[in-house]
């Protein structure tokens, strides 16, 4: 597979060579950055008793979203409504919301002309149980139910953040161990997206909406805020956010289109690898989390996001309302950039240099360096050799850039990057080797082989 | 037969026991403490003359950006390797009770990696701690604390909408009538200090590495 984006200079925010249409006329990556919004709900619980108020806290934030989009006329809105645990777990709440949300964007869009879109994002809950049952039991039938209904609710993209592997990762994250980190994402993440993508694709391809991202938040997303926290060495963030992208990339290959997820940051390697749309949050996503690389991930986006924030009151408007703002005005520069595209380029080279030196998982998300290690991912035939060469020439790329005096790292990160790339040196070239000393340790009781089609 | 039992203990090398514990290698921190039962040393001496320092100074270290995370649970679980051995010993002969623990994300929540941080760093200081999982609901609290008798209940929560789940189980520990034998820790994204005044706790931890000292403090008792 070639890769679809093979020059640097086509590798600018805004245009992606597979465009996606969806919604009330919604363009993503046909040439300008949209903006994408998402909110969550403040303090409270959810119940039935609560349910009522909850309703309303929605209309009233979409309303106030909608008319603020139509003010400041940004060129299009994508709304992505992520599902609280409560809501796919009772998936008829979660479509409420959803009809809520679509029913509002609709009305903006007959009455203002407003383009939209609704992105529906429920979230994953089969980790409810211990061992995590991937395939069957109640939790993963209230997904599907909730994939199921998006469509007739109003939803037009479909999304998730899957969590298969996330057993073995989070211990993998804690103690920095990078051969079970490889062992989590290539062979159960990646197993499992499989399994669950194909499902997706087909329920929207029947349903008639748009397949489109899968972040790898509960791997890269976990290491990066542990790594803010200096919990863990950047580097190995920076590592296993290279490590994820065979893992994401899996949904595409069985037929999603995109836009992938914005807190997908490995979405620059999935746009170079595949052309499809990517979303991003960065700067404008402070509101949830705090971040080491909040412009350089806007240097090749197509929607441009917040991630999330709470349904709280500031002096000027509500949180969500106030997060419209800043996205509406980020994009409005960036399409203005976009103008030219020498304007586009200087933007985003801009973007990158603010934040590539001054951080190894910044680095690692320079366009230059996500097109040169895609095309060696690319090289290899299975997610566990695609996975064991993102690590490599992310480590690679990292040394030479850290020896060169590129990007800033202390002592003890260097002396771990050292001790990783040992580590990767010592990958088996099959992967069964590895499977079999996975089964064969300890970490083998925290997932159940079957679960991810591995016969014992 | 006391010198005879002075003479095996000098012959066990704790050097290398604090050396594995410092460097997080379980292997060889178990086997030189099954040497250091076999050669009859005494389990408290062995805990505070070695193990507790060990871990002091790989507090340290991690405390001057020395170590992260990853070199300190392996340090921990080179620690509990060598617990688990020494216990049964320590209780045998009359030791102090070590500081019990239950843990968990409270009902509606699945996020459990701080959750877990928290749990290797309490093991590795010496705490007894019982993890009761994800998505606890307030009757598994209070059937565990009247089960486990625990000396710190702890409770995380990652999301706003969870964290609510805090204050219905320590109302909940409350009304079964079994706070006032626990003392109640809280933490997580959403969680603040005030907030846990505001809901009744006795401690708050603002992430994982401080969460040991938090309970240390709570109880006020030595450990192991």
């Amino acid at each position: 597979m070639p890769l679809a984006i093979t020059s640097l200079d086509d590798f600018i925010c805004g245009h992606s060579p597979r465009p996606v249409s969806c919604g009330h006329g919604l363009e993503i990556g046909a040439g300008t950055v949209i903006p994408e919004i998402n909110f969550t709900l403040p303090a409270m619980e959810i119940s039935e008793a609560t349910w009522p108020e909850i309703r309303k806290i929605y209309e009233s934030l979409i309303e106030d979203i909608c008319k603020r989009s139509v003010d400041l006329e940004v060129p299009g809105v994508l709304v992505e409504f992520e599902t609280l645990p409560a809501m796919t777990n009772r998936p008829r709440w979660g479509l409420e919301i959803v009809e809520i949300l679509a029913t509002a964007l609709r009305h903006y869009h007959d009455k203002y002309g407003l383009k939209g879109a609704l992105r529906f994002t429920p979230n994953d809950i089969r980790d409810y149980m211990a061992p995590s049952r991937m395939r069957s039991g109640p939790y993963f039938d209230a997904m599907i139910t909730a994939f199921e209904g998006a469509a007739a609710a109003g939803a037009d993209i479909l999304s998730i953040e899957s969590t298969g592997g996330k057993e073995v990762c989070d211990e993998a994250v804690r103690y920095g161990n990078l051969r079970e980190m490889v062992f989590g994402l290539s062979i159960l993440a990646a197993r499992d997206m499989h399994f669950l993508w194909t499902r997706i694709v087909e329920t929207c391809r029947r349903t008639g909406i748009v397949a489109g991202g899968d972040a790898a938040c509960a791997f890269g997303n976990t290491a990066m805020v542990l790594a803010d926290q200096r919990f863990i060495p950047k580097v190995f963030a920076a590592l296993v956010r290279v490590a994820t992208v065979p893992r994401s990339l899996v949904a595409y290959q069985v037929g999603a289109t995109g836009p992938s997820k914005d807190c997908s940051y490995e979405g620059p390697y999935l746009k170079a690898m595949t052309g499809i749309p990517i979303a991003m949050e960065g700067r404008a996503s402070a509101c949830a989390h705090l971040t080491h690389v909040g412009n350089i991930v806007q240097a090749v986006c197509d929607t441009w996001s917040n991630e999330s924030v709470q349904y709280v009151r500031l002096l000027s408007a509500y949180a969500p309302t106030v997060s419209m703002e800043h996205l509406a005005y980020d994009c409005r520069m960036m399409n203005v950039a976009g103008r030219t595209h020498a304007g586009a380029v200087q933007l985003r080279d801009w973007a990158v240099d603010s934040d590539a030196g001054l951080d190894p998982q910044a680095w690692v998300l320079r366009p230059d360096v996500a097109l040169r290690i895609s095309a060696r991912i690319i090289e290899e035939r299975t997610p566990y050799l695609q996975t064991r060469a993102a690590a490599f020439w992310a480590a690679q790329e990292l040394s030479d850039a850290i020896h060169g005096g590129l990007v800033k790292v202390n002592d003890r990160e260097s002396r771990w990057l050292d001790k990783l790339m040992k580590n990767i040196d010592q990958l088996p070239d099959d992967e069964n080797e590895l499977i079999s000393e996975m089964l064969a340790s300890p970490l083998a009781s925290k997932f159940i082989p079957e679960e991810y089609g591995i016969k014992v | 037969m006391q010198n005879k039992d002075m003479r095996e203990e000098e012959m066990i090398d704790l050097k290398k026991l604090y050396d594995a514990i410092l460097n997080g290698d379980a292997k060889t921190s178990v086997a030189v403490t099954r040497q250091a039962i076999e050669a009859k040393c005494d389990p408290s001496e062995v805990i505070n003359g070695t193990m507790i320092p060990a871990m002091a100074e790989v507090g340290r270290l991690y405390e001057d950006e020395e170590y992260f995370v990853p070199e300190m649970l392996l340090s921990a679980r080179a620690m509990k390797g060598a617990l688990e051995l020494l216990r049964p010993l320590l209780l045998n002969a009359g030791g102090k009770p070590t500081g019990r623990v239950i843990i968990g994300t409270v009902q509606g929540d699945l996020h459990d990696i701080g959750k877990n941080l928290v749990i290797s760093m309490l093991e590795g200081a010496g705490f007894d701690v019982t993890d009761l999982g994800i998505d606890v609901a307030p009757e598994t609290f209070i059937a565990a604390i009247r089960e486990r008798q625990p000396h710190i209940v702890g409770m995380s929560a990652l999301l706003t909408v969870t964290m609510p789940a805090i204050k219905t189980t320590i109302d909940a520990i409350l009304a079964a009538g079994v706070r006032d034998q626990v003392k109640i820790m809280i933490g997580g994204a959403p969680v603040t200090k005030e907030y846990a005044k505001e809901v009744g706790a006795d401690g708050y931890s603002v992430n994982a590495s401080v969460a040991v000292s938090v309970a240390k403090r709570m109880l006020n008792i030595g450990i192991a």
